[in-house]
């Protein structure tokens, strides 16, 4: 018995997206389910009814029949009151819930005894990317802000010489380099404008210069070491650098984009009222972070406002503005869930706590809140599934050598260090002071290690061990003075054991001394140009 | 000479191995570094026998054995091959590790070496003896099994006992309790038992740990075992209150520790599981049964001859050679270089892209190019050269699986899933030279073979490059 998937119509009020589209449709049928659609439900995002039958799926005319018959429920918006109240008990449901902000319908979903997987919540690791909603949700609003921004802007985006005279490029600056402000940069430089970015992680620089902007950097030093790649909260001397950047920015360029979020804060106000009065008249901005609050003072949430002569975008769907483009991305996200969900393509869902990405994707399990997730894996990319600034988290580039890779979160340094801490107060207060002098030099000698090896090119890795293993015949030292030491009185000295299992030693290391070095050279000799 | 010069000679010889290490980073530099090693080398021995601590008595002894050491080392030194290295490498080690053990029983059952410890220091001189002797005998026993699994002188397969892990918590217990009863018994004789019980269980212990591992992983191993001679050395340097022992033993197991790290990383696998052993035991069967995810790599293969390989790369402008194992394994490193010189003369850009954990020990196919006589500023990382595929005509794999597999990025249920891999599908031709369809190491089927721009050209990989070398030429 294939288990059913509905597919509601949208209803929270201006929402033109479908959580899957007729494509998709087929697709989900040949994992083994049966799909049904409430009737109308792609309109707004141009898909017929007619197609989605065409695609094998099932029409059905109202919520109330669609929920009650559907295992499992794709939707786009979290549902409302009314919508938990239709669903069925110990149904499944996959849609965006933001569960941080919406604590009341995590337990009335969970009083449903149901499973629900939140897409904002996917990790953000690359075996993830393929559901990522987040990111094309993001991608689109970049896109769209473009296009918002030139509907708005009374002049071409490109300089053009015409036989009417010289017309200007527009210049677009753009704030937040994440998977928003990339796409921004994108579509604004495909329109031929001057584009121009910052971003507070200096390394977004050469994604930005690959997609056709100029990195606008902050003129201040201390910038450079961000914690983890987030500096979540600047410092005020850095803040005073950015907004004299901002400011100057203001001044010059024509429309400013701004994406900037920080997780689990309202939106930093970047752009002040004096900046807009700043701006000359006809100029743009649109404000991607309108719904926590706007980068811009002087935003309106969900409006078009028009001050100082200056038009300031709010606009909070402009995803759902793009609804075929935002379904159609959306429904393959959800498809792709799928396909982790259903290993098996028979149908069904299993939902395996184990496996990483589905961990942390289910925000409620059979009526148990498992949200929020355990923290990912070490291995993984820096710190917690930062929604930052709608961003692809620039992962940290890990050299061959020349350090070691990400620096690590705060809270593990922290613990790290604690240890090391109470490690050093043991062996201070009741180790021997000889003890403790050979133990320093033991400990400064592992940094010095630490320090030297990463400096070794991957390609002498073979002739670095052969020659640390030349040099560990060292331990030849210790065979040496047992040979034939001073003479003590400690009476009853074992000595033909002793000198006997010396000189074995002696003779055995000797043969690493010797060949280490020998082999070692004989592999260097071969290292040419 | 006195003790505080011989305390000075020392303290030279640990900054001449710190530049020893340090002259590694590149190439040009590294020949003057082995030479600062084998001067810290000659200095500290010399300083010791000139030291107080030996006396004229002994000097037949030590010139004797070390005349019977250089002699077999020198010798070991020029006649091995450089496929052989990994195996060299492991032996050395287990050389280290059995002189540690050695230098530790010494030490135990000489009464004049813990006469004047008293109290808490006698007891903490006791346990580095017990731990000295602990770690040796493991790099030991663990060395001589790395040594014959890679001399295939026993099976490279994991010996996968029932309840392994329980077995080690065992001999772990077993160890610790040991050390327990040998710092509290009152003479020498008494300690001996618990002292080579120990030294058995690590012996055991060592051996089950390496037979545990399968051959892919053998750079982890053999890294992990350097890493361990060198804390053997720093604890018979705590045992004898030695500070060069100490530096020069923690600079050798810092250096182990982090070749291990990297190598972990290459293979995107953490430490302690390849520790634990038995790779592709929880899941993915072999050959794709594991995956079901819809995208088995399946289709069709396309075999190539030499003469069309050769008129590929004639063609060609890019050419990027990705060698494996199975390179070391055919002796075909000549091969390939012969092949190399004859397409640069006709002016492709020749050049090599390296996994860290292609071969059986880091660095392994670096050096083999070397010994063929590629120079090296051709031999680039994987990071370096990942992104050049793309405007790459033909990349050539020679003797590689599982570094090549696009399934580590595409298929997230692949066992090697997440592990950084050369992207040779993404050059417009790839040929992989292969004796037969056989999965690699991990059991996983490859789709790269099945791709459409992909060739095969089966054979042993020194016969089939001769046969590419001689089209070329006519």
């Amino acid at each position: 018995m294939p288990q059913v998937i509905g597919v509601p119509r949208e209803t929270a009020a201006g929402e033109r997206r479908v959580a899957t589209v007729p494509e998709v449709v087929e697709k989900l049928v040949k994992l083994g389910f049966k799909v049904v659609v409430e009737g109308g439900a792609g309109e707004a995002a141009n898909f017929s009814d007619d197609a989605y039958r065409a695609a094998g799926a099932e029409i059905v005319g109202d919520a109330g029949s669609l929920w009650a018959r559907s295992d499992i429920v794709f939707k786009v918006r979290g549902p409302s009151a009314d919508e938990v109240g239709l669903m069925r008990e110990g149904g499944a449901l996959v849609s965006f819930i933001w569960p941080a902000q919406n604590p009341e319908l995590m337990q009335q979903l969970a009083a449903k005894k149901a499973t629900v997987l939140a897409m904002d919540s996917v990790p953000r690791i690359s075996r993830a990317q393929k559901l990522d909603a987040l990111s094309s949700m993001a991608n689109i609003a970049g896109y769209r802000a473009v296009i918002e921004a030139a509907h708005h802007f009374g002049r071409f985006f490109t300089g053009q010489i015409t036989a009417a005279g010289k017309v200007p490029p527009a210049k677009v600056f753009i704030i937040g380099a994440g998977v928003a402000g990339l796409s921004a940069i994108g579509a604004a430089s495909g329109l031929g404008a001057i584009v121009r970015a910052n971003d507070t992680r200096p390394e977004v620089a050469d994604q930005v210069k690959s997609m056709g902007g100029e990195f606008v950097a902050v003129d201040y030093q201390e910038q450079g070491t961000g914690v983890g790649g987030y500096a979540k909260v600047m410092s005020e001397g850095f803040l005073k650098a950015q907004r004299e950047t901002f400011a100057r920015q203001a001044k010059e360029v024509d429309i400013i984009i701004t994406t900037a979020l920080i997780p689990g804060r309202p939106a930093p106000k970047l752009i002040t009222a004096e900046m807009v009065r700043s701006m000359s008249p006809g100029s743009v901005i649109v404000d991607l972070a309108a719904e926590q609050g706007g980068n811009c003072e002087l935003t309106e949430p969900g409006k078009v406002a028009v001050k100082h002569g200056v038009t300031l975008i709010g606009y909070t769907d402009l995803p759902s503005r793009l609804a075929r483009q935002s379904s159609t991305l959306y429904a393959t996200n959800l498809l792709r869930l799928t396909e982790e969900l259903c290993k098996a393509k028979d149908g069904s869902i299993n939902v395996n706590m184990e496996d990483e990405v589905i961990r942390g994707t289910t925000v409620i399990k059979e009526g148990k809140i498992t949200w929020p997730p355990p923290a990912p894996k070490l291995s993984a990319a820096p710190a917690p599934p930062a929604v930052a600034k709608p961003a692809v988290p620039a992962p940290p580039k890990a050299h061959g050598h020349g350090g070691a890779g990400a620096p690590m979160p705060l809270k593990a340094t922290a613990i790290f260090f604690l240890a090391a801490a109470a490690a050093f107060w043991f062996i201070g207060a009741y180790a021997p002071p000889a003890f403790l002098g050979h133990f320093t030099v033991f400990v400064l000698a592992c940094f010095v290690g630490y320090m030297v090896i990463w400096n070794v090119t991957s390609a002498l890795h073979t002739p670095l061990m052969s020659v640390t293993n030349a040099i560990s015949s060292i331990i030849a030292i210790g065979a040496l003075v047992q040979v034939a030491p001073p003479v003590s009185e400690a009476g009853d000295r074992p000595e033909s054991w002793i000198v006997g299992l010396a000189v074995l030693s002696i003779a055995l290391v000797a043969i690493n001394m010797f060949g280490g070095f020998a082999v070692t050279q004989r592999m260097l000799q071969m290292f040419r140009k | 000479m006195s003790a505080t010069l011989v305390t000075a000679s020392y303290l030279g010889a640990a900054i001449l191995f710190i530049l020893s290490l340090g002259g590694l980073s590149n190439p040009e530099t590294s020949r003057r570094g082995n030479l600062y090693g084998m001067t810290g080398m000659v200095i500290a021995v010399l300083a010791t026998v000139s030291g107080p601590n030996v006396t004229s008595a002994g000097y037949a002894w030590i010139v004797g054995a070390m005349l019977v050491g250089a002699t077999i080392g020198l010798y070991a030194a020029r006649v091995v091959k450089m496929t052989q290295m990994p195996e060299l490498v492991a032996l050395m080690h287990s050389l280290v590790g059995l002189a540690a053990v050695l230098v530790g029983f010494a030490n135990y059952i000489d009464p004049a070496a813990s006469a004047h410890f008293k109290g808490a220091e006698k007891t903490i001189h006791e346990l580095e003896i017990y731990i000295g002797v602990l770690i040796g005998a493991v790099t030991f026993s663990g060395s001589v099994i790395a040594f014959g699994k890679l001399s295939a002188k026993i099976s490279g397969k994991p010996v996968l006992l029932p309840g392994r892990h329980w077995l080690n918590l065992a001999g772990l217990l077993a160890v610790v309790w040991f050390g327990g009863q040998f710092i509290s018994v009152h003479s020498i004789s008494e300690g001996m038992t618990p002292l080579i019980v120990m030294t058995a269980i690590a012996l055991l212990f060592g051996i089950h740990m390496v037979m545990a591992i399968g051959g892919a992983d053998m750079p982890v191993v053999i890294s992990m075992l350097n890493s361990y001679s060198g804390w053997a050395a720093a604890a018979t340097g705590f045992m004898l209150s030695n500070d060069l022992l100490i530096v020069t033993g923690a600079l050798v197991g810092s250096s182990g520790a982090i070749l291990s790290y990297i190598m972990c990383r290459a293979m995107n696998r953490h430490f302690l599981s390849v520790i634990a052993g038995g790779f592709g035991t929880e899941g993915g069967s072999p050959a794709g049964a594991g995956g079901g995810k819809g995208n088995e790599p399946a289709g069709e293969v396309f075999p190539i001859s030499a003469v069309e390989t050769a008129e590929l790369l004639r063609g060609a402008k890019n050419v990027i050679i990705v060698p494996g194992y199975g390179m070391a394994v055919a002796q075909a490193q000549h091969a390939v270089y012969e092949l190399t010189k004859q397409l640069r003369e006709k002016g492709v850009n020749v050049r090599f892209g390296i996994h860290p954990v292609a071969g059986r020990m880091p660095g392994h196919m670096n050096v083999l190019l070397a010994e063929a006589r590629v120079p090296y500023d051709i031999v680039l990382e994987m990071d370096e050269i990942n992104a050049d595929f793309p405007d790459t005509d033909v990349a050539m794999v020679v003797g590689a699986n599982d570094i090549v597999n696009p399934a580590a990025q595409e298929d997230p249920t692949s066992p090697i899933a997440g592990m950084p891999v050369l992207e040779v599908w993404k050059g417009k031709t790839s040929i992989v030279m292969k004796r037969s369809m056989a999965s690699g190491y991990a059991g996983v089927d490859n789709p790269l073979f099945y791709k459409e721009n992909n060739r095969m050209l089966f054979g042993d990989a020194k016969k089939m490059l001769d046969e590419v070398l001689g089209a070329l030429k006519a």
